[in-house]
C-alpha cells in the first residue's frame, strides 16, 4: 500500500505519515479507525485534511503528536516529524518533542487555556519550559502576542482567558503554539466556534504567520472553503483512508474520486440556487469504526461500484504530474457519474409578489431586563413574508437572529408596541395566549435535533403527540396521519418505533421537521437546521425543505450563518446586526450588491470553496454588547466606510433604495455602487 | 459485523428508506409515499447503533451484577427480607416468649443460643431475625414517599424557576437547617408513635433533600429545545414536567431513592432506639438496643451488639447497592 509522495525528497519532509493504522479499543474489541494513512508535508507547506465527521481526520492529527485518547493505539505505520519517528519515542523524548517540535491548536480556545491563570503567566510558562529565564520569557511573551497582531500585549497579559473574546483567545492560543517555533503546527478546526468575520481575521493571521515561519501546517477542517483558502495540498479522507490527494485547486475543481465528487456536489457552490438544480446527496452513511472494509472503503455508497470494486483493492491512480492521485478503479468514469446527477431543480414554487402575505412584523422589539440594565436584543423590526416564500435571516452571533425567531413564535413575548400578524390578524405576543389554530400555523425546526427531540420518547410518540395536539385528531386516524407524515418525510414505519438516539443525525433532523409539519403549518421557522450536520446530509435536508415547501406552500423563516446555504434556499434575505435589520432584499440583489457595508464585510469574509473571492473588507474590533449599543448607526465603529460626523450621530432609517431592496445606511446607493464596484 | 459480508447485511439490518439521502430524480417524488424503487438503503449507523447501545447498557448491567459490592449488598438485603416475611416461622425459638428458657436470663452465646439470651430469657437470635420486619416496612415506604414529594417540589422549583424557585428554595433551606432528630422526636411525641407517623416524619425530612437534587437535574433539561417545542404546541406545564422531563431525569431520581432507603433505615432505627417507634416487647432492632444497652457495663454485650450489627449490616448493604446503581446510572 505504498503511495507516491509528492514531497520527492522524503528526508526533508517536516511531517511524513507512512501507512498509519490506528485502532480504538471499545469494550475489549480493537476497532480500526485509520486504515493505512500516508501523506507528507514539506517544511512551510500547508496540508489540509477534509472529510465528514467520523472519517478519521482528528485521529490522524492526534496520532501525529501521539496524543490519542487512552483507548486508541497505533498498530502499524510510522509518523516522522523532521525525520524522527514519533511512534517509537519514549515518554521523555515525547515530552521534549511536544515542547519543541510540534504544536497543536484545538477547536475551542477557551478549553485550551487554564481559566484561572492570567494569560501572561500561561504564556511565560510556555517559554520558561523551553529553558528561557523569567525576564527573557516575559519579553518573548510580549513579542509573541505582537506577532499574532494583538495591539496591546501588556494589557492582554494581565487578563484572564474569559475576559477575552473568542477571536482574541484563539490568537493567544496560536501565540502559545508558535512559542517553540515548531516544525509542525497542527490546527484542528481552529475557527469552527468563531463568527464569520472573526474567522476571516484568524485565517488571515494564520496565512501571514505561515509566510513568516517555516512550520509545516496540518489543517483539519470540515469547511472546505477554509481548506481551499489556506492549504497548498489537500487530502480527502473517508473511513480512515485518504481516497484522493492533490493540490487544492485541482482536487476542488477537478475531483477524481466518486466520494470527493459527491462531497463537492452536495455543497451549494458557485452561487447555485434552488431554482437551478437540486443539491446532490451521497446515499447511505459512513461505516462505523471497526467495520471490515477489505477493498475500496467507499464501495457501499459509490454509484460507480461494480464487482471489481467489491473484490479488488483499488489502485492509486496518478492524475497528471502534479502529485494528484485518486484511489479508484474508474477515475475515467467520473464524468459519467456527474452526468447522472440531477441538474433539474427540485419542485419550486414560483415566487410572485402577488402571493398573499402570511406574516407581517411591525415595529417588533424585544428587550431583556437584567438586574439593573435593559438589553435591547431586537429593535424595531419590520418584515413581511409571503405565502410559499423563504426569508433568510443572516448575521453573526449576538445579532438577534434567534431572538427574532423566538419572538415571532411567542416563546419570548415582544415588547409593547410591536405586532406579529398572521394572515392579517394580530396574534398574542405569547404562545400560551394564542389559539390552537395560531399555534398550528407557526412551528419551528431547531438547530440541534438531539436537544429538540425528547430522548425518552419514540419517534411515533413524538409525532403522534404533535398531530393530536395541533390537529385534534385522535386514535387510529391520528396514527394513520403519523404514518403518512413519516412516509412523506421519507422515514419508514420501522423508524417510528425507534428512540431518537438510535437514529443518525440526518434522520433525527427529519423527525424534527416532520413534527413541525404535523399540523400543516403556514410558517416554519428554521433556526440553523443544518449547521449540526455533515454537508451531504445537509444537502438532503435542504432538498427536503424545498420539496415540502413546493407541495405545502409553506413559508420559511430560515436562520443561518452559512451564506452558501442561504443563497441556495432563500428568496429574500434580511441581514441583522445588533438586533436591527441592516439590509433586506431579494437574494440576487443582496448577493450582487451594492450592499450595506456590513453585508459587504459578511459576504467577503466567507472563504469560498470555489477559490478566493474578490477584494476583502476587514472589520476592526469586536461586536459591541447589545446592552450598550454605539450611538448613531450601530455599525459605525466597525464600518470601513463610515462618514465621520454623520454616522456616529444619527441612526439611518431602513429605507428602500431600490424596489424591494432596503438598507440602513447614510451612504447613497450610487456611491456604494461605485465604492463596491458592483 | 465482522462475521458477515458487509455487502449483504442480515435482513434485520436493512432498513429500506425510500429516497432517504439518495439521489432521486424529481419525477419520482410525489406527495404520497414512494415505493422503494432505489436499492434498499442500508442504514448502517441507524441499526448498528441500536445494537451497540443496547449492548452497552446490557454490559453495564452485567458489570454491576458482577461487582462484589452489589452481590454482597443484595445478598444481605435478601437475607433480612426472608427473615422479615417469614418471621417466627423460621426463627429457632419464639422471639417474644420468655418462657423458652426457664431461668435462662442473660445466657452468653452458646450452641443452643448462638446470640445468647436477654434479661427475660428470650433468644436474641430469634429476636434479631424477627426484628427486621418493622425497619424493612417503614424505611422503603418512607424513602419512597420522601422521593415522591421531593420530585414534585423539585420539579416545580426547577421548571418554573424565578420567584417560585426562590420562595421554595428558601423554605427547603429552612427545613434543611432543622436538626433532623429533634424534629422527628418532637413530631412523634406530639403525633404519637404509630408506624404511619414514623413514615410520614422520615418522608418529610427527606423531601427537601430530594427536591434539591431533582431541581438541578430539571434545570439542565428545561432549556432544551424539546421543552420549547412542547410549549409551541400548547402543552400544559404539568404535562411538560411529568411526561416530557420526568423520564429524562429518572437516573438521578433512582439513585436518590436507593441512597434515601439507606438513610431511612438508619433514621428509623435511631427513632425506635429513642423510644419513638415500635414499643416493647416488639423485637425491633432499635428498641432492642435501647432496652439492652444499660447491661453492657455488666459485661453482657450480646444483647446490644447483635441487633446493632443487624442495623449496620442493612445500612451498609443498601449503600452498597446504591453505589453500584449510581455508577451504572452515571455511566449510561
Amino acid at each position: 500500500m505504498s503511495v507516491t509522495s509528492t514531497v520527492t525528497d522524503t528526508d526533508i519532509a517536516a511531517l511524513s505519515v507512512e501507512d498509519l493504522e490506528v485502532v480504538y479499543t471499545v469494550r475489549g474489541v480493537d476497532r480500526a479507525v485509520l486504515r493505512g494513512v500516508s501523506f507528507s508535508i514539506a517544511p512551510g507547506e500547508a496540508y489540509g485534511l477534509v472529510g465528514e465527521s467520523g472519517c478519521g481526520k482528528s485521529t490522524t492529527a492526534y496520532a501525529c503528536v501521539r496524543y490519542l485518547p487512552r483507548n486508541g493505539k497505533i498498530v502499524s505505520g510510522r509518523v516522522l516529524v523532521d525525520g524522527d519517528d514519533v511512534t517509537g519515542m519514549s515518554t521523555s523524548q515525547l515530552q521534549r518533542f511536544r515542547a519543541t517540535e510540534a504544536s497543536m491548536v484545538y477547536q475551542d480556545p477557551a478549553q485550551a487555556m487554564n481559566p484561572s491563570i492570567k494569560i501572561g503567566r500561561q504564556l511565560i510558562e510556555s517559554f520558561t519550559l523551553l529553558g528561557q529565564s523569567r525576564s527573557d520569557a516575559e519579553k518573548s511573551s510580549l513579542e509573541a502576542l505582537r506577532r499574532v497582531r494583538i495591539a496591546d500585549p501588556s494589557r492582554v497579559m494581565d487578563r484572564y482567558p474569559f475576559q477575552l473574546s473568542g477571536g482574541m483567545q484563539q490568537r493567544v492560543v496560536i501565540a502559545m503554539a508558535l512559542a517553540c517555533d515548531p516544525k509542525l503546527l497542527v490546527l484542528d478546526e481552529p475557527t469552527t466556534g468563531l463568527d464569520a468575520t472573526v474567522e476571516a481575521e484568524v485565517l488571515d493571521l494564520v496565512r501571514t504567520l505561515r509566510a513568516e515561519s517555516n512550520a509545516a501546517v496540518l489543517l483539519i477542517a470540515h469547511n472546505l472553503g477554509i481548506i481551499r483558502s489556506l492549504c497548498d495540498r489537500v487530502g480527502v479522507m473517508y473511513a480512515g483512508r485518504i481516497v484522493e490527494e492533490g493540490p487544492s485547486e485541482q482536487v476542488f475543481d477537478n475531483p477524481q474520486h466518486p466520494y470527493t465528487v459527491g462531497l463537492l456536489r452536495s455543497l451549494p457552490r458557485h452561487g447555485v440556487r434552488k431554482t437551478e438544480r437540486a443539491l446532490a446527496t451521497i446515499p447511505g452513511i459512513l461505516p462505523l469504526i471497526g467495520t471490515d472494509l477489505p477493498t475500496c472503503v467507499f464501495v457501499d455508497r459509490c454509484p460507480l461500484a461494480d464487482e471489481t470494486c467489491h473484490t479488488v483493492v483499488p489502485p492509486v491512480v496518478p492524475i497528471g504530474v502534479s502529485g494528484h492521485y485518486t484511489r479508484c478503479h474508474y477515475p475515467d468514469r467520473i464524468p459519467e457519474m456527474i452526468e447522472a446527477m440531477p441538474d433539474t431543480p427540485i419542485g419550486i414554487l414560483a415566487r410572485s409578489d402577488a402571493n398573499p402575505e402570511v406574516l407581517e412584523l411591525t415595529h417588533l422589539s424585544k428587550t431583556f431586563r437584567q438586574r439593573k440594565s435593559s438589553v435591547p436584543a431586537l429593535v424595531d423590526v419590520d418584515l413581511q413574508l409571503a405565502e410559499g416564500e423563504t426569508l433568510g435571516i443572516v448575521g453573526e452571533s449576538g445579532s438577534g437572529k434567534s431572538t427574532l425567531a423566538r419572538t415571532i413564535l411567542g416563546i419570548e413575548s415582544a415588547d409593547n408596541g410591536g405586532a406579529v400578524a398572521l394572515d392579517g390578524h394580530n396574534v398574542a405576543p405569547n404562545t400560551t395566549s394564542r389559539s390552537t389554530a395560531e399555534k398550528r400555523a407557526m412551528q419551528m425546526v431547531f438547530q440541534n435535533p438531539d436537544s429538540a427531540l425528547n430522548r425518552s420518547w419514540s419517534v411515533r410518540r413524538i409525532l403522534m403527540r404533535s398531530v393530536e395536539k395541533l390537529t385534534g385528531i385522535k386514535g387510529a386516524e391520528a396514527n394513520a396521519r403519523v404514518e403518512a407524515l413519516a412516509a412523506h418525510l421519507r422515514l419508514t414505519p420501522r423508524h417510528l418505533d425507534l428512540k431518537p438516539r438510535q437514529l443518525s443525525g440526518g434522520l433525527k433532523q427529519r423527525v424534527a421537521i416532520a413534527r413541525a409539519f404535523a399540523g400543516d403549518p403556514r410558517i416554519v421557522v428554521c433556526d440553523e437546521p443544518t449547521s449540526a450536520l455533515d454537508v451531504s446530509v445537509q444537502a438532503a435536508i435542504l432538498n427536503l425543505l424545498a420539496d415540502l415547501q413546493s407541495e405545502e406552500k409553506t413559508s420559511y423563516v430560515f436562520i443561518t450563518h452559512d451564506m452558501g446555504v442561504v443563497r441556495y434556499l432563500a428568496d429574500r434575505i434580511a441581514v441583522m446586526y445588533l438586533g436591527r435589520i441592516q439590509e433586506v432584499g431579494l437574494t440576487d440583489d443582496v448577493f450582487n450588491g451594492p450592499n450595506h457595508p456590513y453585508t459587504e464585510a459578511l459576504l467577503s469574509a466567507i472563504p469560498s470553496v470555489d477559490g478566493e473571492a474578490t477584494s476583502r473588507i476587514r472589520l476592526e474590533g469586536e461586536i459591541p454588547s447589545p446592552a450598550n449599543p454605539p450611538s448613531g448607526c450601530v455599525f459605525h465603529p466597525r464600518c470601513p466606510r463610515a462618514i465621520p460626523g454623520v454616522c456616529e450621530v444619527t441612526e439611518p432609517p431602513l429605507a428602500e433604495v431600490a424596489p424591494g431592496h432596503a438598507m440602513r445606511c447614510h451612504i447613497p446607493l450610487e456611491e456604494l455602487r461605485v465604492l463596491q464596484g458592483s | 459485523m465482522n462475521d458477515s459480508d458487509p455487502r449483504f447485511p442480515k435482513p434485520e439490518e436493512i432498513v429500506s428508506t425510500p429516497g432517504a439521502d439518495v439521489l432521486v430524480p424529481r419525477t419520482t417524488m410525489s406527495s404520497t409515499a414512494v415505493a422503494p424503487t432505489t436499492p434498499a438503503e442500508i442504514e448502517l449507523s441507524g441499526v448498528v447503533q441500536v445494537s451497540e447501545r443496547q449492548q452497552a447498557r446490557r454490559e453495564n448491567w452485567r458489570l454491576i451484577r458482577r461487582r462484589p459490592a452489589f452481590i454482597v449488598g443484595v445478598f444481605i438485603v435478601m437475607v433480612w427480607g426472608v427473615c422479615a416475611t417469614l418471621g417466627d416461622r423460621i426463627t429457632p425459638h419464639s422471639p417474644l416468649d420468655f418462657r423458652v428458657v426457664p431461668n435462662g436470663a442473660h445466657l452468653s452465646p452458646r450452641a443452643k443460643y448462638p446470640f445468647g439470651t436477654d434479661e427475660q430469657g428470650r433468644d436474641v437470635l430469634s429476636r434479631v431475625m424477627a426484628g427486621s420486619r418493622d425497619v424493612l416496612k417503614v424505611a422503603p415506604l418512607a424513602a419512597l414517599l420522601g422521593v415522591l414529594f421531593g420530585v414534585i417540589i423539585g420539579m416545580v422549583m426547577g421548571y418554573f424557576g424565578r420567584w417560585v424557585d426562590n420562595v421554595l428554595s428558601r423554605i427547603v433551606e429552612a427545613f434543611l437547617a432543622l436538626p433532623v432528630l429533634l424534629v422527628a422526636l418532637l413530631a412523634v411525641t406530639t403525633l404519637g408513635s404509630s408506624t404511619w407517623v414514623v413514615i410520614g416524619v422520615v418522608a418529610a425530612l427527606f423531601t427537601p433533600i430530594v427536591a434539591r437534587t431533582v431541581r438541578s437535574a430539571v434545570i439542565a433539561e428545561r432549556d432544551l429545545d424539546y421543552v420549547t417545542s412542547a410549549k409551541l404546541r400548547g402543552e400544559s406545564s404539568v404535562f411538560v414536567m411529568f411526561r416530557e422531563i420526568l423520564p429524562n431525569v429518572s437516573g438521578p431520581i433512582i439513585v436518590e431513592l436507593t441512597v434515601r432507603i439507606g438513610y431511612a433505615v438508619f433514621t428509623v432505627a435511631t427513632l425506635s432506639f429513642l423510644g419513638a417507634g415500635p414499643q416493647p416487647p416488639s423485637p425491633d432492632w432499635g428498641a432492642q438496643v435501647s432496652e439492652a444497652y444499660n447491661s453492657i457495663s455488666a459485661g453482657i454485650w450480646w444483647t446490644t451488639v447483635f441487633p446493632a450489627a443487624a442495623i449496620a449490616s442493612l445500612v451498609i448493604a443498601v449503600n452498597l447497592i446504591a453505589d453500584s446503581v449510581q455508577s451504572v446510572v452515571e455511566a449510561s
